[in-house]
């Protein structure tokens, strides 16, 4: 259904999208996975015909994006980041000029837009005016803009952002909703977004191609290793008696953790009045929590914190983007964190602009 | 059919902003006045004639009209630019732009049912002046075809700063760029109509005949010169023509 090969686009100064190849067969939901700036948006408008690519090329329902973007804009339902609504029209007003535009035909078009309204549940406000809609709903009337002409793909570009979560879970039922009579694509950068309307998820970072995987294989793969944040103070007593030097306590317990069995990697967070805290990633399938535990507590410090705690996008880029160039990625260990501030602020590899 | 779709959902959003209201209001005003200060003028002076006992009757046309219509003409070039500043400059900033370009509709559509609408619009304010005018009748005899002419002509001349202002607004995504812009160009192409008179040479000529204003008069006369309604119409293509390139430079600007 969707077929993109070697897709790029490069402006003056940077690459925004860098050789991108991948396929998307019909019917199916896939997941677009990428921190802000990965260039998401900018592939979905080139799927769009908003924008033309730079190099290579992409075939929508059969047509392509460069010889026939009137065919392919006729066969494609499109939800920008913020929804593209007329804030002083009425809703149906808004869905009459969207279905004229469209090309929807006249004789059915108000039973569509009644059945629109319906999936999308909007049929309550469809006298009320746009602008005086909250997020919720303005997100919805979107959704119906982009499906109502009965598109064969939909390109969905953060359809959640924004909401409550409340409203998070509404949409993503309805996009479960949509899925067989359209072949989607939704972006994100949200990973359990993909893992629960998705069946396979394409990760880009920096423009390029990172991962294309079904996601129960990257779960799987992403899953295996536990991730657990440790919290160690030193005794009040051994405190004084070390002479308060953080340093020495700091690289002590980083040691330490470092020596337990099943333990791949330790990285230093914060330090915050003598108190140390700690990610430390386990060996795949190694259950690492109480070996962490009696390790502190048998080196004689406190045992403030301990819990697991789940991937976030950018470590799983950090991941990823290891598994592929393993050379670009910040040596682990304290060397590499600075003693203040988090992994994640020190610029690991998903903080592309 | 889709031109019409565009053009319709353009007027209604210039009615139901302020806007269009706003517009209206002043540019009504503003011609109500010149009118009164036109005929209080003519009044006067026609007394004046008559106690000299000059028997020689004044024209109303010329009198009033003629100066009216140029005058309507340059309230024009102050409002114009309010009309077409949102035309593209605020879909752009909403992002409502991205539903028409990756609508199955030709750019050329969307321009022109954006500039249909904004030049109805202007269509209704040179009505409304036009209502002053027709109050003439009640009193006298004024020729109509020069009028109506005349009027052909400001719908002319504001197709041409319509088109001009459309292309500013496509440029930018703020409004008050759009509008200080748009008014801007207006003004220099009204100007530049001023240097003909300094001297005769092709230089001169050439900058003067740019000049929306100056190509007016023949209508107001009550002439319709192919001459002057070429010059309109291409110059309401060129504008529309840029507007047409401006709008594709989104897709390759960020």
């Amino acid at each position: 259904m969707i077929k993109v090969e070697g897709l790029t686009k490069r402006y003056a100064r940077n690459v925004a999208v860098d050789h991108i190849s991948f396929q998307v067969e019909k019917g199916q939901i896939v997941g677009f996975l990428g921190p802000n700036g990965a260039g998401k948006t900018t592939t979905m408008r080139m799927l769009t015909c908003f924008m033309p690519p730079t190099d290579g090329s992409a075939e929508v329902a059969g047509f392509d994006i460069l010889d026939s973007p009137m065919e392919v804009k006729r066969r494609i339902g499109y939800l920008p980041e913020s929804p593209p609504v007329y804030p002083e029209m009425e809703v149906i007003e808004y869905l009459n000029f969207v279905g004229r535009i469209k090309g929807v035909p006249k004789a059915g078009m108000a039973r569509r837009i009644d059945e629109v309204m319906e999936k999308c549940a909007i049929t309550d406000v469809r006298r009320k005016e746009i602008g005086k809609l909250s997020k919720g709903y303005r997100q919805r009337v979107g959704l119906s803009q982009a499906i109502l002409h009965n598109p064969d793909v939909l390109i969905l570009d953060e359809p959640t952002s924004g909401l409550d979560p409340h409203q998070i879970m509404e949409t993503r039922d309805l996009i479960r909703g949509l899925a067989g009579d359209h072949t989607i694509i939704l972006s994100t950068h949200i990973l359990p977004e993909v893992e629960a309307m998705c069946e396979r998820v394409i990760i880009i970072a920096k423009g390029k191609l990172v991962a294309t995987d079904t996601v129960a294989n990257l779960t799987s793969r992403l899953h295996g290793t536990e991730m657990v944040s440790v919290e160690v103070a030193p005794r009040l007593s051994s405190t004084a008696a070390a002479g308060s030097d953080g340093h020495v306590f700091l690289s002590q317990v980083q040691q330490k953790l470092e020596q337990v069995a099943g333990v791949s990697r330790v990285l230093h967070k914060e330090s915050r009045d003598s108190r140390e805290r700690f990610t430390v990633e386990s060996l795949q399938g190694r259950q690492i929590r109480p070996e962490l535990a009696r390790a502190v507590i048998e080196s004689g410090w406190n045992l403030n914190e301990l819990h697991s705690v789940g991937l976030s996008l950018e470590e799983i880029f950090l991941q990823l983007t290891a598994e592929h160039k393993p050379e670009e990625t910040p040596a682990p260990g304290i060397t590499a964190a600075p003693l203040s501030g988090s992994a994640e602020a020190s610029g690991v590899s998903g903080e592309a602009q | 059919m889709n031109v019409l779709t565009i053009c319709r959902k353009e007027l209604s959003s210039y009615f139901r902003s302020p806007i269009a209201y706003g517009v209206m209001f002043f540019f009504a005003l503003i011609a109500g006045y010149f009118f009164y200060v036109a005929t209080y003028s003519f009044v006067t002076q026609g007394l004046r004639a008559a106690m000299m006992g000059q028997s020689q009757p004044m024209d109303v046309n010329d009198y009033v009209v003629r100066g009216l219509l140029s005058n309507i003409g340059v309230i024009g070039l102050f409002m114009t630019p309010m009309i077409t500043m949102r035309l593209f400059a605020e879909e752009k900033r909403t992002g409502t732009i991205e539903l028409l370009v990756t609508s199955p509709l030709h750019d050329y559509e969307i321009i022109l049912g954006k500039w249909l609408a904004a030049l109805i619009l202007y269509a209704a304010m040179l009505g409304i002046s036009l209502i002053n005018l027709l109050t003439l009748y009640l009193y006298g005899r004024p020729a109509w075809k020069p009028l109506l002419i005349g009027y052909l002509g400001l719908l002319l001349q504001g197709g041409c700063m319509l088109a001009i202002g459309s292309f500013i607004s496509a440029c930018t995504r703020n409004q008050i760029v759009a509008c200080v812009g748009g008014f801007g160009i207006n003004l220099m192409l009204w100007v530049v109509g001023w240097v003909a008179s300094l001297d005769s040479s092709t230089l001169t000529h050439v900058v003067g005949y740019l000049s929306i204003v100056d190509h007016i008069d023949s209508f107001s006369k009550g002439v319709l010169d192919s001459k002057d309604a070429f010059f309109f119409l291409s110059f309401i293509f060129l504008g529309l023509f840029l507007t047409g390139r401006a709008m594709e430079s989104i897709r390759w600007r960020a």
